[in-house]
């Protein structure tokens, strides 16, 4: 296996592990760093595939110098919503469906 | 609820990981089966003369593909300003008050981020580097000194902030604007496009750092007298 196939199959192991933290963990912090772990995945999976004929491919390290922008944006204002829903609840886990959270601290 | 904390159920678990094993495997079949590609390298590679820098990857993000990185600059406004949106309680001032190293250090290390981010949105015309990486840089300085002074700039009015914010966008949809009387959007005028894409970078590396530094500390600026 050559090394850069080694860093793509990575990839999708990465992709793999933070699906299932993504489906599996409560916490919103965890579930805000296995989407972080997928969207790293994804990002890893782009660079190893680039170079598959002599010099990289510049398109695909554009793509993730992009990506990597828009998951921190994402990722802040996910940790800003998930501060918002422990104010609001008193924990930073999604309430069950169908339970309505009334109101929580007015601002 | 039985588990705040915990994890889902044992059934729920196992077809989970079923989902996330059979979807990691499918990435990877389709990475080892790839036919081999140059992909668009060749052509990125013939058009570089003409995109007025000499790094492929920042003629890409700033010229071949500079719509998409108009939107990424205006998703992470959109991500400031949603932050902003919500409102959140600003941090205890002093509750932890910075010792005398992590002062001095930040005294002698936010002059050196502020001239590398200069050094780095300089050399993204030819090497790797660009307005996101000097950005970065800046929203390390504004870090720091968030955790010295509470806030990343000093006593600014909020309305000053915002603009600076939304600086980046500004320049860059103005730049694009401008030279859609030659062309489409974003079709720099030949021999124009180095200037050009140096002034856009120039305004969103202010625009991202201010807006990375914000975003780490989260609450809204608010004037002294406005202060909740």
């Amino acid at each position: 296996m050559s090394p850069l196939l080694t860093y793509g199959v990575a990839g999708a192991v990465l992709i793999a592990i933070g699906l299932y933290a993504l489906i599996v963990r409560r916490h919103l912090l965890r579930k805000i760093v296995a989407l972080n772990v997928i969207g790293n995945g994804v990002f890893l999976t782009l660079v190893a595939a680039a170079p598959r004929l002599g010099t990289p491919d510049p398109v695909p390290h554009a793509m993730v110098l992009t990506g990597i922008v828009v998951a921190v944006s994402a990722t802040a204002f996910a940790l800003a919503l998930a501060v918002r829903v422990r104010d609001a609840t008193g924990a930073a886990v999604l309430p069950p469906p169908g339970d309505d959270v009334a109101g929580g601290p007015g601002h | 609820m039985s588990n705040p904390e915990g994890t889902a159920p044992v059934l729920l678990r196992g077809l989970a990981a079923l989902l996330a094993a059979a979807l990691g495997a499918a990435i990877a079949w389709a990475l080892v089966t790839l036919p081999p590609s140059s992909g668009l390298r060749d052509a990125v590679a013939a058009q570089i003369p003409a995109s007025g820098v000499a790094h492929p990857v920042t003629a890409v993000l700033l010229n071949f593909r500079g719509y998409d990185t108009l939107l990424e600059v205006a998703v992470l406004l959109l991500a400031l300003i949603a932050t902003w949106s919500l409102r959140l309680a600003r941090p205890p001032a002093g509750r932890n008050s910075p010792g005398l190293v992590l002062q001095d250090l930040v005294r002698l290390l936010v002059p050196l981020l502020i001239v590398l981010a200069g050094y780095l949105l300089w050399l993204g015309a030819h090497a790797p580097g660009g307005a996101f990486q000097a950005g970065a840089l800046l929203a390390g300085a504004g870090v720091l000194l968030t955790l010295v002074e509470g806030r990343p700039l000093g006593p600014l009015a909020p309305a000053v902030l915002r603009g600076l914010a939304a600086l980046g966008v500004a320049v860059f949809l103005a730049v694009a604007l401008l030279v859609m009387g030659g062309g489409r959007l974003l079709e720099y005028p030949r021999g124009q496009a180095g200037l050009l894409i140096l002034l856009i970078e120039a305004a969103s590396t202010v625009s991202i750092g201010l807006a990375l530094a914000y975003l780490f500390r989260g609450d809204e600026p608010a004037p002294p007298e406005h202060r909740r």
